[in-house]
């Protein structure tokens, strides 16, 4: 099968979905001609120059005609730069996509919202602590929200075309670091949907739930677990919210243990919930409790020896399969 | 512009069904009947009248938390709005949108945001729809003095400029944001001046005025549906009730609630009636009369429905929910 890169993937999905919806919008900051400040949308604007739009900085204004053209029915695709900017359009997804149709009671669906958000995030390339977080855990309290977080190209394309055929708001993660991962995908059409969780590797000794980056890291840290005799199975939810508890279940329920591994400060992680809907739902079949190996509770450092200090490696991953076998 | 005499008449219904129905909420709030609180629009009946007199069918206009009265206007039933208040299941939002969220999207009657500011960025998106489908239509969004000062209405006034929407900004200045008098929220006498500041054009007028409201939103109206993009219109009234039911309004005084009685818009409309001989006092009655039933069949509307059961909680949270969590 051909390898293409996660934002070939993601440039891909875009594209074709425009093309088989011409009520499908992108549009943010520097999306145009400029393709993007990571580069994912080079080439839309030659192809859909009207319906590929730049906005002026204007995050909250990028979100209300996001919403706005959502409530009408258009598939409005918009990119937040960097996702630690959801904190300026946060009344969007707290107060706004998330509660109108609720609170309208629909109306003869007349509040469907097709939204689908877009967020580059994550730490490694030196962007200090405002443009490097991993903020997924902000928004896994919010009842109406998806949230999307792929690891692969193939995960990425499948996710992306789901979410953008669907009529719920969806904040998608990207991960900086993924862009330039290369992996398989199929020419044919696929479509993954939420709430389909994926063992990325299988094993008999230890579950690790781990996503973004973190898959690819927790893969690295299973390959050198098995050198010492530790079968690590890898599971990533490619969705928080709706999680596939099922696949989790089914594979702590084989392994006996629990790792959570995630970019993002360990107070407050998103994973904790599926740590504790494990325990709500198979403590019987833990071994030992859950372990989590996730950022420090502090900020990103820009200084590059500090920040590669700051992430979670394969060794602290290695170390907590230990933890978890002991 | 030209305003026929059926229209001056219809005007006049318009404005005293708002006033009647505003009335009753507030006497049904001050029994305790309508849970939560609200926010009423008595005295500013006539900027809601005549912009819905400029609007057309189709159009989307998402309102401020004191206009159910342009709600009713824009196709709400009185009896599913008054249920909608008393959080009954036959209220225009299965009960769960209330006062300040009642609305009805497929008549473009948006309704409120409770967080202000916001729907000035969200109105965007409405006039962006209208733009592409190429429908005529406009979006038009009304908020107060207040909302006035958020930073997401500078997003969505630039946003709305630079791509060029039909979008119509309408501010309504009625004195006080809850109790800070709007001349100490901005040092702006005229917040349309605003405006200027993203190319568009900016106009203040008497909100009290129905027929300057109606020359106002007339021309920003045109303007927009003709793809002559977004304009700023600015309404001078004042609210006769407090912020919200209960608001003792120490922050006002006699002198200036009185001043702003005398120019109460439905006695000003009824001089022009009068003067003109287009209505007697017997017929104006006759009118008032008319609404006062509308309300009185709404009030035992909502008052006989059942209040929404349990499964209407889980109902409209997701389109399709894929998870089991």
């Amino acid at each position: 099968m051909r390898e293409i890169t996660v934002a070939q993937a993601i440039n891909e999905a875009l594209a074709e979905e425009m093309a088989l919806n011409e009520e499908v919008f992108v549009f943010g900051e520097d999306v145009g001609d400029f393709g993007g400040c990571f580069g994912v949308t080079a080439g839309l604007k030659a192809k859909y120059p009207k319906r590929v739009m730049d906005t002026p900085i204007s995050e909250t204004g990028i979100m209300g005609l996001a919403a706005g053209g959502a409530y009408m029915g258009l598939k409005m695709v918009p990119e937040i730069m960097f996702s630690d900017f959801l904190g300026v359009a946060m009344d969007y997804l707290l107060n706004q996509v998330t509660k109108s149709r609720y609170m309208a009671g629909m109306q003869e669906e007349g509040k469907v919202c097709g939204l689908v958000l877009r967020v580059p995030a994550g730490a490694g390339i030196a962007a200090a602590a405002q443009h490097s977080q991993c903020v997924e855990a902000l928004l896994m309290n919010i009842p109406g929200l998806k949230i999307a977080i792929p690891s692969t190209p193939a995960d990425y394309k499948g996710l992306l075309k789901y979410a953008i055929r669907g009529h719920d708001p969806v904040v998608f993660f990207e991960h900086k670091l993924l862009y330039g991962v290369k992996g398989p995908v199929s020419e044919e059409e696929q479509l993954i949907p939420f709430a389909s969780a994926d063992v990325k590797r299988e094993g008999t000794d230890v579950t690790i739930v781990a996503t973004q980056m973190m898959v690819h890291k927790a893969l690295a840290a299973a390959k050198e677990a098995e050198k010492e005799g530790i079968s690590v199975e890898v599971v990533d939810p490619r969705s928080l919210k709706p999680l596939d508890t099922r696949t989790i279940i089914e594979s702590v329920k084989k392994t006996g243990r629990l790792l959570l591994v995630n970019e993002a400060p360990e107070f407050g992680n998103a994973l904790t919930e599926v740590g504790l809907q494990v325990a709500e739902r198979a403590l019987d079949a833990l071994k030992k409790p859950p372990i989590r190996v996730c950022g420090p509770n502090r900020p990103i450092p820009f200084a590059p020896v500090l920040e590669k200090q700051w992430l979670v490696n394969e060794k602290d991953i290695l170390a907590g399969i230990k933890k978890v076998m002991a | 512009m030209k305003i026929t005499d059926e229209a001056l008449v219809k005007l006049y219904g318009d404005m005293w069904l708002i006033r009647l129905f505003e009335q009753r909420a507030a006497d049904l709030f001050a029994t305790g009947q309508l849970p939560g609180f609200i926010h009423l629009g008595i005295g500013q009946e006539a900027f809601m009248a005549g912009t819905y007199h400029s609007l057309k069918p189709g159009d989307s206009v998402g309102t401020s938390h004191r206009e159910h009265g342009l709600l009713l206007l824009l196709g709400i039933e009185p009896k599913s709005l008054m249920a909608e208040l008393y959080g009954k299941e036959t209220g225009c939002c299965k009960g769960k949108g209330g006062s300040m969220h009642a609305c009805l999207p497929k008549n473009g009657a948006l309704g409120c945001n409770g967080i202000l500011g916001s729907a000035q960025t969200i109105i965007n998106g409405y006039g962006f729809a209208h733009h592409v489908r190429n429908d005529g239509h406009i979006a038009v969004t009304i908020f107060g003095d207040g909302a006035a000062n958020r930073g997401d209405v500078h997003e969505g006034m630039n946003l709305a400029s630079v791509l060029n929407l039909p979008v119509v900004f309408i501010i309504v200045d009625n004195g006080y944001g809850i109790s800070m008098s709007s001349k100490d929220s901005s040092v702006v006498p005229d917040l349309s001046a605003r405006a200027a500041g993203y190319g568009i054009p900016g106009i203040t007028v008497d909100g009290n005025d129905v027929l300057a409201v109606i020359e106002a939103t007339g021309e920003a109206f045109k303007r927009a549906r003709e793809g002559g993009g977004p304009s700023v219109v600015e309404f001078k009234t004042y609210r006769h009730r407090g912020h919200f039911e209960g608001d003792p309004t120490p922050y006002r005084s006699k002198d200036e609630v009185a001043a702003w009685m005398a120019k109460d818009p439905i006695p000003r409309l009824e001089k022009i009636l009068l003067e003109r001989h287009i209505l007697s006092e017997d017929q104006m009655q006759a009118i008032k009369a008319e609404k006062v039933a509308i309300v009185d069949e709404a009030q035992k509307f909502a008052e006989d429905s059942p209040y929404p059961t349990g499964p209407e909680s889980y109902a409209d949270v997701y389109y399709h929910y894929e998870g089991s969590e």
